[in-house]
């Protein structure tokens, strides 16, 4: 079984300033993000808090009415725990607002409805609020391509898009993320019974494995087979990635100029801050 | 001979070189009050690290008015500014560069671009083509910039050059995460190396980082001070902004060189003539061959193929 680091104590003692610097330098001080009662938003709000102080986080809540009442729970266990401010946007009446017009939508369309509205809630209260969207995302599931593109991908900084899910994890642990959310698991609870790895076809655990070898290590699929996955599995991961890069990306720029954005105008995002 | 040297490891802003000056001037002023002999501050910290394309837009000529303002600053107080420096033929580099007593004693332009994963200098600067040692109120020495470090080749050259203490200035990216490690890997690798550095030929090792962020990426800080014998004199913070002043006495190095003459018995003929063989050696001959055991429809006799390593 291979040891993903996790190193805890090194990752918030980088993650917290990194909250702190990309925060202050825009001339903020101020956070806000969607708290869904999942171990990743929870670990966001918990390292936010000790890097601007819990009366500069704000967690909002926006369940629907489908929406796992335990994760509601959650969450709120989270701002009792942390001391955060908090505030309950119920996203019922605007979806199905939408719905109602726009029949014959599945599951994945009103998910993905579901995520890119909590988007557009989270960018006006940071508008409001004078503040950051706090991202969630974390390795794992960019990677994968497990996110809803401008849904929950979409934020300003995120502390967690360079952790797998098993560093999330123990990083909860560390900094103290309640148990029974670090315990429970993975939903992205747009629809009854959902589960990340029922969703995805293998565990977590096991891909992260995978994935740190493969992306971490350059590990060539020779390697990985050697290392004891199976074929089918590392091709269809692979696969994954690589259809999933267009997430990943700005949208595709069609080149006429000399100087063509993002890809002969580099600038950093930080640019003269 | 002994001085106080001071490491300003500072979070400059990206870009904004007014600034920058600013938080120059403020550090100069501290270390002259601490009563230090130089002051070091990190790579490219009078511009911010990963400038791309505003390169241009913070490159400074020797001549300008900025520049002329730090040669004011150094009276009294020797420092090592990082900057990007334009040549009068309007190339750039990444450039250390030694003021004392109002003028310029040396400039050393970074050899070594970092142009893999997340660097990319060799698009945006010249390379320097020197490395040497020079000679200051505070004794010889040489400076080297980040990835210059990372070749054994420029201390060796710096070392035989005659420097007695050697300053890199650096931008150094935090990455890498062990468990059991109270710093990032690339910390804990240059940790390593600085101090073999230092052991190995006897000099004192000053190594200037920088902290903050810029996109995301992090830079490590824990500058350093170590010693002819490896030990460590002045150790900064990790991941903050951060001040230390570290005492070089040059008796250490005479100590060290006494017990270890490790320079003195270098045989730098062997070296020039094994380099000159390799040098000219055919090209081909110098990678190893491809392995014995053919693939299915390889044809026999093929070339060697010179392809890039992926790291």
């Amino acid at each position: 079984m291979l040891q993903i680091p996790t190193n805890a104590g090194l990752l918030r003692r980088i993650l917290v300033p990194f909250i702190r610097n990309e925060v202050n330098k825009v001339g903020l001080q101020r956070v806000v993000l969607g708290l869904s009662g999942g171990v990743d938003s929870s670990l966001s709000a918990m390292l936010a808090a000790e890097a601007l102080g819990p009366s500069h986080v704000m967690g909002v809540l926006m369940p629907y009415r489908g929406s796992n009442p335990e994760s509601r729970a959650h969450a709120e266990l989270v701002v009792e725990k942390s001391g955060i401010q908090s505030v309950v946007v119920d996203i019922t009446p605007q979806i199905d607002a939408y719905f109602d017009r726009v029949a014959d939508a599945d599951q994945k369309r009103r998910g993905n409805k579901m995520a890119r509205e909590r988007m557009t809630i989270l960018y006006d209260h940071s508008a409001r609020w004078n503040a950051l969207v706090l991202g969630t995302s974390n390795k794992t599931e960019l990677l994968l391509g497990y996110g809803t593109l401008y849904g929950d991908m979409a934020s300003a900084i995120n502390p967690l898009g360079d952790l797998y899910k098993t560093q999330v994890w123990a990083l909860a642990r560390a900094v103290g993320v309640p148990e029974v959310i670090v315990r429970k698991k993975p939903s992205a609870d747009l629809w009854a019974g959902q589960t990340d790895e029922g969703e995805l076809g293998f565990s977590y655990a096991r891909v992260d494995e995978l994935l740190y070898l493969l992306v971490d290590e350059r590990y060539s699929r020779d390697e990985l087979t050697a290392a004891g996955f199976a074929p089918a599995f590392v091709d269809d991961v692979t696969l994954r990635i690589m259809n999933s890069q267009f997430k990943r990306r700005l949208p595709v720029i069609a080149k006429v100029s000399h100087r063509t954005i993002d890809r002969d105008f580099r600038y950093a995002r930080d640019w003269g801050k | 001979m002994s001085f106080k040297i001071g490491i300003a490891q500072i979070n400059p802003k990206l870009g904004d070189l007014d600034a920058n000056l600013g938080l120059y001037e403020e550090k100069i002023r501290l270390a002259r009050e601490d009563g230090q002999q130089c002051l070091v501050f990190p790579e490219l910290s009078l511009t911010g690290y990963f400038l791309r394309d505003m390169v241009p837009g913070v490159a400074l000529q020797l001549s300008s008015a900025k520049i002329k303002h730090l040669k004011q600053l150094s009276k009294g107080l020797a420092f090592v500014a990082g900057l990007v420096e334009e040549s009068p033929d309007y190339r750039f580099y990444n450039s250390a560069v030694y003021f004392e007593d109002g003028e310029i004693r040396q400039v050393h332009r970074k050899v070594y671009l970092p142009t893999y994963g997340m660097f990319d200098e060799q698009r945006y600067f010249a390379r320097g083509d020197r490395v040497r040692a020079f000679d200051t109120k505070l004794g010889r020495i040489a400076m080297l910039v980040c990835e210059d470090l990372w070749h054994p080749s420029t201390i060796y050259l710096a070392a035989l050059d005659g420097a007695l203490t050697v300053v890199c200035p650096s931008s150094s990216p935090l990455r890498g995460i062990t468990d059991g490690q109270t710093q990032d890997d690339n910390a804990a690798y240059w940790e390593l190396i600085n101090r073999s550095y230092a052991k190995t030929f006897g000099i004192y090792l000053i190594y200037g980082n920088r902290a903050g962020f810029e996109d995301g990426v992090g830079f490590w800080g824990g500058s350093e001070v170590l010693d002819p014998f490896g030990n460590t004199v002045a150790k900064a913070k990790y991941y903050e902004e951060d001040m230390i002043v570290g005492e070089v006495s040059l008796e250490s190095v005479r100590r060290k060189r006494s017990m270890a003459p490790l320079l003195r018995d270098e045989d730098l003929d062997l070296t020039i003539n094994e380099l000159m063989r390799i040098r000219e050696r055919p090209r081909d001959s110098r990678r190893p061959a491809a392995p014995a055991k053919k693939r299915a429809g390889a044809k026999a006799n093929k070339p060697v193929r010179k392809g890039k390593r992926r790291k």
